[in-house]
C-alpha cells in the first residue's frame, strides 16, 4: 500500500450523516479527497454485500457514518448498524480482510468536523497498514 | 431491466463555485466517452431557467431515456431537476443527482487536480447507476379531510381552530376531563401577562363557535390501524358521571362536593392540596361540567342523592373516526426531582417552579407555605436539565424566563419579597432578556454556580440555608437564609405516553417526539401523516408551541385537502421467489409494513406499500437477499460503487 493513497468509501444517510458532510464542504473543512460517499436512506439499510463488494473492487476501507441515535426511523438503529458490522466483520474474516477496514461512527447532522476527523484518521490508518 | 442507452449528463460551474476548482470541461471530456451517454454539457447555472428548458428540450429533441445531473447537494436541486424531467415526460426516477459541490469542490478546494479526479469518478458512478434506474410510479390514494388532533394544551387548540378555518374537519381528542394542558395550571404568563385561565378560556370560546371541530374530553386514543389519507383509529371516552345536559349552579356543586366522602392528593396543585372525587379544578374551567374522577370515585352514591344529574351508571364510549392526518400535541411533563435531591421531600420548605405558581394562586394577600409568611425566596435553577451527568442534557427552554417572571409577579404582589436567584447562567433570550433587567432593577440577587459545585440546601434548626460557590464573585462562600426554596425543574416528556406505540411515531435521543429535521422539516415524523408540534417535541414556551402548532396544521391540511395523496414509490420490495419465510425482515421492520402470504403454495413476505416508510432496515437482515429498495437496488448500489472504485 505504500505507494498509493488509499480509497475510502462512506456510507451516509440522507436526513443525518450527508447533511454534515455537506456542512464540511461548505465549511471547506478538508479531508482527503480519495474519500468517496454513497448515499442511503438509513444507516440499519446498508448490505454487507455492498460493502464486500466495496472491497472486492478495490476500495481499502469502508466507514458507515451512521444515524445514532438521531435516526428518523427508529430507536433501534444504532443496534441494527452494529449488527450489519458485526455481520460483516465475521463475512470479512472468511474472505481475509482485516477487520479495522470497516469502521462505523454515528455522525449527527452537524458533526462535520468529527466527520472530517474520522477520515482524516481512518485514512492515515489505512495508510500505516 | 434494461440499462439505459441514451443518457444526458450535465456539469454545473456553479458560477465559479465548482469550476474554480474542479476542471469541468476535463470532466465533460471523460464522461462523454462513456458508451451510453448521448449528450453531455457543462452548463454555467444548471439550475437556471433557461438551462431547465435547455435540458428539457434535450430529452424531448433526442429522446434521452436518463439524465444526470452533477451540480451542488441534492438537498437543494433534487426537486428540481425531477420537476424538469418530468415536465420533459421523463420519469423523475429516471435521474441521478451527483454532489460536486459540498462533497468535491469545496471540501478539496486544497488539491484541485484531485477534486477535479473525484468529480469525474463521481458522475462517473451516477451514469452508472442512472443506468440500472427504474421508472417508478407514485402510488396515488384517497385521503379523508379529516385530522384528528391528540392534546387540547393550548397547541392542540391551536392547531385545532387553524385547521378547521383552512377547512379540514377536526377532532380535539383530550386525555382530562377539560381543556387547556399545562397553561391553564399557570396564572400569570409571560409575555403577554395575561392568566393562563385566561388564554385558555379565550381559546376554548373561539373553538366551539367552529362546526367542523369536535371535542372530546376523557377521551384517548387506543387503537390505530390505517395509515396516512386513511387512519383508522378507535377512541376510547371514559365516562364523566355528568349528564351531558348539566347546568352547573356553584352553589350545589360545591354541597355535592362537599358531600363527597373520598379525597385524593390534587395534581392540579401538584399535590400541595386535596380534591374530592367529584371536582372541577377551578370555577371557569370548561367543559363547564364537572367530573367524577373514576379510579378514585368509590360509587357510594352520596352525590347522587343532591343531584339529578349524576349518573354513576354511565360506561365507556368507544368511537371509530376515519381521519387523513393525525397531529400529536401531547405536550410535557415537569420534571419531578428525586427524593433528597436539594433537599426535595427531605427539608419542608423546599417545593418546585409548578408548586410555586400554583401557591400563588393559592395564597391571597400574603404568600403563606405551611403556616409561615414567605419573605425570602432562594430558586436553584436547571433542575433536570443541562445535567452534566444526569439524562437531561437539554436546556429546558421556558425555565428560566418563568422563574424571573415569577419573581418580578411575586414582589409586585407581596410585601418584603426578597429573591434569590442561584443559577448556571440566565438563558432569558431575545426579548426576554428584558424581564431579566427588570428583575435586577428590582434588586433581585443572581448567584452564579458551576456543574461541578451546585449549591447545597441544609437545615440548621433555624430554618433553611441555601450555600453557593458564587462564580460571579470569583467562588466566594455565600450562605443565603431562605424561608422557601424553589427548585427550578424543567420539561421532561409525559409519562404516559402510550401514544408513541400506537402511532409508532419516533423519539429522539432526548425522549421527546422526534421530527425528520429541526429545521427542513420540523414538524414531520417519518411516519407519513403523523405530525407533531408544541412541547410534546422538546422543550417550548406558549409562543414558540403555538408558531410550530400553526406550522403543524398548514401541514396537515396541505396534505389532506386535495382528497388524494401521493406515497413515494423508494420502498422495499420482496423477491418471492427467494424468500423462505423466515420472518426475520418483519422482526427488523419498525412499521409493521410486512406480513406474510401466500404465493406459488408456499409462505412469504409482502410489504404493505402505504406503511413502508423506505428506510431499509429489513435489507440486511435477509439471509437469502431477496430484498431490495426501489432507488437502491443492488444493481444500482454496487454498479456506482464498481464507477467509483474504477
Ligand atoms: C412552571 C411553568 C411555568 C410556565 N410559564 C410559562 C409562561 O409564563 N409563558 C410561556 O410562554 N410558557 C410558560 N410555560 C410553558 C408552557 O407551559 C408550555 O409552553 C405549554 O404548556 C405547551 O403547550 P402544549 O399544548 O404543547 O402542552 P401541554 O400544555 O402539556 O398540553 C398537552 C395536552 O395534551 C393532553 N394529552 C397528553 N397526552 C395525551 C394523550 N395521550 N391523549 C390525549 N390527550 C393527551 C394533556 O392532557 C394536555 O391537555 C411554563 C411551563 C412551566 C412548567
Ligand atoms: S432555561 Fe434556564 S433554568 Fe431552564 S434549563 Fe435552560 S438554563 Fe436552566
Amino acid at each position: 500500500m505504500a505507494n498509493r493513497t488509499p480509497k475510502i468509501l462512506v456510507f451516509s444517510t440522507e436526513k443525518i450523516s450527508d447533511p454534515a458532510i455537506d456542512l464540511a464542504g461548505l465549511l471547506k473543512l478538508h479531508y482527503p479527497p480519495i474519500v468517496y460517499t454513497v448515499e442511503v436512506p438509513c444507516s440499519s439499510a446498508v448490505k454487507s454485500k455492498w460493502i464486500l463488494h466495496a472491497f472486492d473492487q478495490g476500495f481499502d476501507g469502508v466507514f458507515i457514518a451512521a444515524d445514532g441515535t438521531d435516526c428518523s426511523y427508529d430507536e433501534s438503529c444504532t443496534e441494527k448498524t452494529a449488527q450489519i458490522i458485526s455481520q460483516t466483520h465475521a463475512l470479512m474474516k472468511e474472505q481475509g480482510i482485516a477487520p479495522e477496514k470497516l469502521k462505523m461512527a454515528a455522525i449527527c447532522s452537524v458533526c462535520a468536523e468529527s466527520f472530517v476527523k474520522q477520515m482524516n484518521g481512518f485514512a492515515d490508518q489505512l495508510s500505516e497498514q | 431491466m434494461e440499462e439505459k442507452n441514451k443518457i444526458g449528463v450535465y456539469i454545473c460551474h456553479c458560477g465559479s463555485n465548482i469550476s474554480d476548482y474542479v476542471d469541468v470541461e476535463k470532466v465533460r471530456e471523460e464522461v462523454a466517452k462513456i458508451k451510453h451517454v448521448s449528450i453531455s454539457k457543462t452548463t454555467m447555472f444548471a439550475c437556471a431557467d433557461a438551462t431547465q428548458n435547455e435540458i428539457v428540450q434535450d430529452i424531448q429533441e433526442n429522446d434521452l431515456d436518463a439524465i444526470v445531473v452533477a451540480s451542488c447537494s441534492p438537498k437543494l436541486h433534487l426537486d428540481t431537476f425531477k420537476n424538469v424531467a418530468e415536465r420533459a415526460g421523463l420519469n423523475p426516477y429516471n435521474y441521478v443527482q451527483i454532489n460536486i459541490r459540498e462533497q468535491c469542490s469545496w471540501a478539496h478546494s486544497d488539491k484541485p487536480v484531485q477534486a477535479t479526479e473525484k468529480a469525474i469518478q463521481l458522475v462517473k458512478s451516477g451514469i452508472a447507476r442512472v443506468g440500472y434506474s427504474e421508472a417508478l410510479i407514485k402510488t396515488k390514494i384517497s385521503a379523508e379531510n379529516v385530522v384528528v388532533v391528540i392534546g387540547a394544551g393550548v397547541s392542540g387548540m391551536r392547531s385545532a381552530i387553524e385547521l378547521a378555518d383552512l377547512g379540514s374537519y377536526v377532532y380535539l381528542i383530550e386525555r382530562e376531563y377539560f381543556v387547556g394542558g399545562r397553561v391553564s395550571q399557570w396564572g400569570e404568563l409571560f409575555t403577554t401577562n395575561e392568566t393562563g385561565k385566561e388564554t385558555i378560556s379565550r381559546l376554548y370560546n373561539k373553538l366551539i363557535e367552529y362546526k367542523n371541530i369536535t371535542l372530546f374530553t376523557g377521551a384517548e386514543i387506543i387503537s390505530n390501524t390505517g395509515t396516512v389519507g386513511n387512519f383508522d383509529i378507535q377512541v376510547k371516552i371514559r365516562p364523566r358521571y355528568i349528564k351531558p345536559g348539566c347546568k352547573v349552579d356553584p352553589e350545589k356543586l360545591q354541597r355535592v362536593i362537599d358531600a363527597c366522602p373520598v379525597e385524593v392528593p390534587d395534581e392540579f396543585n401538584f399535590n400541595l392540596t386535596t380534591r374530592k372525587a367529584i371536582y372541577k379544578n377551578f370555577e371557569s374551567e370548561f367543559p363547564e361540567i364537572p367530573a367524577i374522577d373514576p379510579d378514585h370515585c368509590t360509587r357510594c352514591g352520596e352525590c347522587e342523592k343532591l343531584c339529578d344529574d349524576i349518573d354513576l351508571g354511565q360506561k365507556d364510549e368507544f368511537v371509530n373516526i376515519k381521519a387523513g392526518a393525525i397531529i400529536i400535541n401531547t405536550g410535557y411533563d415537569p420534571y419531578e426531582p428525586k427524593t433528597g435531591e436539594f433537599g426535595y421531600k427531605e427539608i419542608e420548605n423546599v417545593i418546585t417552579l409548578p408548586q410555586l405558581k400554583r401557591l400563588i394562586e393559592l395564597n391571597g394577600e400574603e404568600l403563606i407555605y405551611k403556616n409561615k409568611r414567605i419573605q425570602n425566596i432562594g430558586y436553584i435553577y436547571c433542575v433536570g436539565s443541562r445535567q452534566k451527568d444526569g439524562e437531561n442534557k437539554y436546556c429546558s427552554r421556558y425555565c428560566c424566563t418563568s422563574t424571573i417572571y415569577t419573581a418580578i409577579v411575586i414582589k409586585n404582589k407581596f410585601k418584603d419579597i426578597h429573591n434569590f436567584h442561584f443559577d448556571k447562567s440566565i438563558r432569558t433570550y431575545g426579548k426576554l432578556e428584558l424581564l431579566y433587567r427588570e428583575a435586577s432593577e428590582n434588586g433581585d440577587i443572581f448567584l452564579q454556580f458551576w456543574d461541578e459545585d451546585p449549591p447545597v440546601v441544609s437545615s440548621n434548626g433555624n430554618g433553611t440555608v441555601v450555600s453557593i460557590k458564587d462564580m460571579l464573585s470569583s467562588g466566594k462562600e455565600i450562605e443565603v437564609d431562605c424561608d422557601l426554596v424553589v427548585l427550578v425543574t424543567g420539561m421532561v416528556p409525559r409519562q404516559d405516553n402510550k401514544i408513541a406505540d400506537i402511532l409508532k411515531a419516533p423519539i429522539g435521543r432526548d425522549k421527546f417526539f422526534n421530527e425528520i429535521h429541526p429545521k427542513l422539516r420540523p414538524v414531520e415524523t417519518v411516519i407519513d401523516g403523523v405530525l407533531i408540534s408544541g412541547a410534546c417535541q422538546g422543550p417550548k414556551n406558549i409562543s414558540e408551541s403555538v408558531k410550530s402548532s400553526l406550522s403543524a396544521a398548514s401541514k396537515a391540511n396541505s396534505l389532506v385537502k386535495k382528497g388524494e395523496i401521493e406515497l413515494k414509490p423508494t420502498i422495499a420490495f420482496i423477491d418471492k421467489n427467494a424468500c423462505v419465510w423466515c420472518d426475520e425482515c418483519v422482526k427488523a421492520c419498525p412499521f409493521d409494513a410486512i406480513i406474510k402470504v401466500q404465493s406459488n403454495g408456499k409462505n412469504v413476505a409482502e410489504i404493505i406499500e402505504a406503511k413502508c416508510k423506505g428506510g431499509g432496515m429489513c435489507l440486511p437482515v435477509c439471509p437469502e437477499n431477496a430484498i431490495n429498495l426501489k432507488g437502491y437496488t443492488d444493481n444500482e448500489m454496487e454498479a456506482m460503487i464498481t464507477a467509483l472504485a474504477d
